[in-house]
């Protein structure tokens, strides 16, 4: 197979790789990008949420071949330091228990800020409930979306 | 260096750091009379460097309750040290250094650390006023400090931590340190950041499954999936021919694929022929309830006896007899279970989400045959731990399999394997039996509980009756007995443990006590609470803020349910609906009294998070044994709760100076039966068996 050529948060990285293998153990395994989690493996629970071209996707279940040159984007490549307005709401709301989870949960809210600058209720509800928080942070998850919207 | 005694069982030693600085280690005797170790071994170590920075060994694991914050505080409390000086290390698995390092029962803060941490930072505190003292010649009567500095007012002098460090270190270490009274605590009870959030929002937070080292493998496991069944053969033919995969070996527990990336292992997994031995195990779920049922028909041991329990079910003029059922429930953790493991011919290095470190330590040497101080244990983040970390089961894959290919290997099992290959939270049958007079006042009650024991007890098993037998409840004649059941599933300790299903249990039947004798439950729960302050305060304050009695939209109700678990007092009410065939919890009240709280951002946060745990196991929680093995597979067939099913929850600490009671679970077992509770008052049915399902509430007369 010939290698892959994946953007992956703004850099090109060659991977040779099956073409069914997913776009979460490349990350992972191959590229060393370990933000982004197993959690389920079949798009049930958003642990390995990325943006693609912006949309939040899951990894788990997107093969390599399938990205083409669309960017992808990990939750190490959101922002150099930790500063995208939603890094900086889940820090002011303490949201991380455990924290497992909370890079798919960070990466999803950011694309639904992306393209929705003030989400109701209903629509985090409708953006996030995709995503299991076996911590159960959902209270401070909602309260740190809605303090980024006013951030962005 | 000669250790000096602090108290009569703490013992604290100073040492200088290389290139200036001051450590202090503390020794904890873990039992009650255990002598002055011959060799002096700490097991809390405080350092404070001359640039001023702080750090606080921690040797307990972080599964998300907050350990690494928490501990940390109350050195810092103590120390008067600057909160954002404070660095904290994970201490790597030593069998004494740190004491018993298991990371169970919410006995971090309550067992062992809140008294020798307080001591830690309060002798350091002492040892560096006396070294500012010194170099200023004045009494030490006359200085303060204040985050990280030492202040004299009157000469307007101050010096840093750091700068005092190194003279620190040559100070005689105080007898008695004084502890600051609880009333002008600045740190503790606060909320201030938590150390490792920024880690956790970047990715850059390590769990067990981002261990990563060079020349590593990536592997998975399949495991027999009939419990009791082993592996007879296998053909790796086609696992083998997965592109990526680069071994296929037999461990004790199954059979590992190691390849490239865990993408190819788990493909090569797939793969494989495996031909199982002992696959006859033909036990079920209702054969299990059944056998349980069959135990209860006899007696038990006994528990609990108090009074005549018997004898007051004789007069009472009224009796109810209920009998209830809980199922057995996965952990679930989000990080499946993992461990990577490098085992060399003199040397082990182990890097494992773990609650049991040194459990792990021990499951290495044994396993290799290396001396357990030649094995390294890195206890890395827990992507939730709820009591099933604790085991080994998984280290053993790694090592076993590291061992076979004497390279670094990681092993993570899929979703599937780790929820059918767990120790389950124990199934229960319990029957009940309670006898009130006319006026409504209880008399007795006798209880008689079948499940499979998790501890190693003889007689009866801790767990299996616990909130039954130690109730909070003044019970005038009482009978708790339980009876042993046997079978292959594998149980364990599954967050807050037996409260978790016996507090269903307990208060749903309490409720029923409640409305058979036409009494408030509130009300009568009071009655029965009523030499026991703390928990009735909890109680009443619960009630007050739920504003019980009062009226509610037409479809919904209100139930109420209350714990005393592990040290922490925990009341909540939740308020539902049943519409659209679905049960809707819409609002939670919890309060809580655990004592003194160290970071109060954190208590919230367990105690939401506990009714979360508590609504997905009340709503949707149910393993099924079919044919030996379990149904479920993975969050299809699993479902926990999401965010679109969040009540809203009002949390409400009770404050007080008390010693520090368990946060993270005592949350967890009353929002089951508060649910219960409520749908009985909206419906008229008593849910007697968990999950609760819309279909068992239809409508009176649609039944």
């Amino acid at each position: 197979m010939p290698p892959y050529k994946l953007r992956v948060n703004g850099v090109i990285r060659e991977v040779d790789v099956e073409a069914d293998t997913r776009v979460l153990w490349v990350l992972r395994d191959v590229l060393g990008l370990t933000g982004t989690k197993y959690g389920c493996g079949i798009a049930q629970c958003g642990s390995c949420t990325v943006h693609v071209n912006g949309r939040a996707t899951r990894s788990c279940t997107l093969q390599v071949s399938q990205v083409g040159d669309r960017a992808i984007t990990t939750i190490e490549g959101l922002s150099a330091e930790g500063t995208h307005a939603v890094q900086k709401a889940w820090i002011a709301e303490d949201v991380p228990q455990c924290g497992y989870c909370q890079s798919g949960q960070i990466m999803t809210a950011a694309a639904l800020l992306a393209s929705n600058k003030t989400p109701t209720d209903a629509d985090i509800d409708s953006a996030m409930d995709g995503l299991i928080c076996r911590c159960g942070t959902y209270d401070r998850i909602r309260r740190a979306i809605h303090r980024a919207a006013k951030e962005v | 260096m000669t250790p000096v005694q602090l108290g009569r069982r703490d013992f604290i030693k100073v040492g200088a750091l290389a290139g200036g600085g001051l450590l202090l280690g503390v020794y904890v005797p873990q039992a009650k009379g255990s002598a002055l170790p011959a060799a002096f071994e700490p097991n809390v170590f405080l350092r404070i460097d001359p640039s001023g920075e702080v750090t606080i060994t921690v040797a307990r694991s972080d599964m998300g309750q907050g350990v690494r914050t928490a501990l940390p505080m109350i050195v810092a409390e103590e120390l008067d040290a600057e909160w954002q000086s404070i660095r904290v290390r994970q201490a790597a698995a030593h069998p004494d250094h740190y004491g018993r390092m298991m990371t169970v029962g919410s006995t971090s803060v309550r067992n062992g650390a809140w008294r020798p941490l307080r001591r830690a930072g309060a002798a350091a505190r002492e040892m560096l006023v006396a070294a500012a003292a010194a170099r200023w010649s004045v009494p030490a009567s006359e200085l303060r400090t204040q985050e990280g500095k030492v202040f004299h007012d009157a000469s307007r002098r101050s010096a840093t931590y750091g700068e005092l460090a190194q003279a620190a270190a040559t100070v005689p270490v105080p007898a008695e340190p004084k502890l600051k009274d609880p009333s002008t605590f600045k740190l503790i009870g606060t909320s201030p950041l938590q150390l490792d959030a920024p880690d956790k929002v970047t990715g850059r937070a390590k769990y067990g499954i981002d261990a990563r080292v060079p020349g590593m493998l990536f592997a998975t496991v399949v495991h027999p999936p009939v419990f009791g069944s082993r592996v007879k053969s296998f053909n790796a033919t086609k696992a083998k021919a997965v592109p990526g995969v680069r071994h296929v070996v037999q461990i004790t527990s199954g059979v590992a694929v190691v390849g490239d990336h865990t993408w190819a292992a788990m493909k090569g997994a797939q793969a494989l022929d495996i031909e199982y031995e002992n696959t006859a195990f033909a036990l079920s779920s209702t054969d299990i309830f059944r056998s349980f049922s069959e135990l209860a028909d006899k007696p038990g041991v006994d528990a609990k006896r108090v009074g005549d329990a018997a004898g007051a079910l004789g007069r009472a003029s009224k009796r109810l007899q209920a009998t209830y059922e809980a199922p057995y429930l996965a952990h679930a953790t989000m990080e499946p279970m993992n461990c990577t493991a490098h085992v060399q011919a003199d040397r082990v290095e182990v890097w494992a989400p773990t609650q049991n470190p040194q459990g792990t330590q021990q499951t290495a040497a044994r396993l290799t045959g290396v001396p357990v101080d030649k094995v390294t244990v890195h206890v890395q983040l827990l992507g939730c731990g709820w009591g099933r970390r604790s085991r080994t089961d998984f280290v053993e894959d790694a090592v076993e399999t590291s061992k076979a290919l004497g390279k670094p290997v990681q092993v993570l099992w899929t979703r599937e394997e780790d929820m059918q290959h767990d120790f389950y939270r124990p199934a229960a049958h319990v029957r009940l039996d309670g006898g009130m007079d006319a006026s409504g006042k209880l008399l007795g009650i006798t209880v008689r509980v079948a499940a499979q024991p998790i501890s190693g007890g003889a007689n009866v098993d801790g767990p299996a009756v616990a909130s039954i037998a130690d109730t909070p409840y003044a019970i005038p004649n009482y009978l708790v007995e339980y009876c042993r059941a046997t079978n292959a599933v594998p149980v364990g300790y599954w967050r807050s443990v037996g409260p978790s299903q016996n507090t269903f249990i307990f208060e749903s039947f309490i409720d029923e006590l409640a409305h058979a004798a036409k009494r408030d439950p509130v009300e009568l729960r009071r009655e029965l609470l009523a030499s026991d302050p703390r928990m009735l305060n909890v109680l009443n304050v619960c009630a007050e803020r739920a504003k019980w009695g009062s009226p509610l939209p037409a479809g919904r109700a209100r139930g109420i349910a209350l714990v005393d678990d592990k040290g922490g007092r925990v009341a909540e009410v939740a308020e539902v609906s049943l519409t659209g065939g679905k049960i809707r919890v819409h609002k939670v009240t919890l309060v809580a009294d655990c004592g003194q709280i160290i970071h109060s951002g954190i208590v919230q946060g367990q105690m939401s998070g506990s009714v979360v745990a508590g609504l997905s196991a009340a709503l949707y929680g149910e393993i099924t044994i079919e044919r030996g093995r379990v149904k479920q597979t993975n969050f299809r067939d699993y479902p926990m709760l999401r965010i679109d099913e969040m009540p809203e929850i009002d949390v409400h600490i009770v404050r007080n100076h008390e010693e520090p009671g368990g946060v993270g679970e005592p949350g967890v077992p009353p929002i089951a039966p508060a649910v219960a509770n409520a749908l009985f008052t909206l419906t008229g049915v008593r849910a007697r068996r968990l999950p609760l399902r819309p279909e068992m509430f239809a409508p009176v007369g649609s039944r």
